[in-house]
């Protein structure tokens, strides 16, 4: 499929369905960073947990970003770990925030699921996981990565 | 004026998508025509940012914060290049969704600068 690779970094996270998933991580990093930002610098005392969450949540995403553009092995592995924290994530603070409204006077990133974002927090993860495995099974039966 | 370009930029991206998604679905890449079609509503997505700026100048003040504006005209006007670069690396059909993506996410900015002029929700 590449077969213009440069030396010393490994597309293969990047390339075919790859290219749309990391696309879509560095949407929600710009996202979710800059929002929390805003939020933060502007009116920190109106929604502190909420946002705080938000600012986490970025910086999560951010990693994953970083992970798959580098695309090693480690970095793979980091990126299954940044997923999977993510998607706790956003089942935890999604059932926090529909459980106790009252600490949340404004929506994080992950608020109802990520509902006020077409879920794509939730549904993320999920295919961001399986791309991961499926790129992973790839290289395992002894075949060296290109 | 401004109301009039949001709305005209948000469908043309939308229409953007579709066209870019029909090619995904087709299995192939971004061909010449899409590309061109990315230029053209990136360059009104250009204007809009300018529009935008010289609205601000003329003292308009848009319902939410001013930076926050500026923030989502600048990413609006950055949507459609980095699209076109990302298909223009990935010659497959995922390259065409990653232009269809970015197509989503220029209308999305759209309705949110809509909201952020007008004050229409928080």
């Amino acid at each position: 499929m590449a077969d213009t690779e440069r030396p010393g970094r490994d597309r293969r996270l990047t390339s075919g369905p790859g290219r749309l998933i990391v696309t879509l991580y560095g949407v929600v990093t710009v996202g979710a960073i800059s929002r929390s930002a805003v939020q933060l610098s502007t009116n920190y005392s109106e929604a502190p947990l909420a946002y705080t969450l938000s600012a986490v949540a970025g910086l999560v995403y951010a990693v994953i970003l970083v992970a798959l553009v580098r695309g090693s092995e480690g970095a793979r592995r980091l990126a299954l770990v940044c997923c999977t924290a993510e998607l706790l994530g956003v089942l935890a603070v999604g059932t926090w925030t529909l459980a106790d409204a009252d600490r949340f006077p404004d929506q994080t990133v992950w608020s109802d699921y990520g509902m006020g974002y077409l879920f794509i927090p939730l549904l993320l993860p999920v295919t961001g996981l399986l791309w991961l495995r499926r790129s992973g099974r790839e290289i395992r039966p002894g075949s060296s990565p290109a | 004026m401004f109301d009039a370009l949001t709305i005209a930029v948000a469908v043309a991206a939308l229409g953007l998508a579709a066209w870019c998604a029909y090619a995904a679905f087709r299995d192939q890449p971004t061909k010449d025509w899409h590309l061109i079609g990315m230029a053209l509503v990136g360059v009104a997505a250009l204007v809009q940012l300018v529009v935008g700026i010289v609205r601000l100048a003329q003292g308009d003040d848009p319902h939410d914060s001013a930076t926050v504006f500026v923030s989502y005209l600048v990413g609006a006007a950055f949507t459609l290049p980095a699209a076109a670069f990302l298909s223009l690396t990935e010659r497959s059909r995922w390259g065409s969704a990653t232009a269809a993506a970015g197509g989503v996410v220029l209308a999305v900015l759209q309705v949110r600068l809509y909201d952020i002029w007008n004050g229409t929700s928080g």
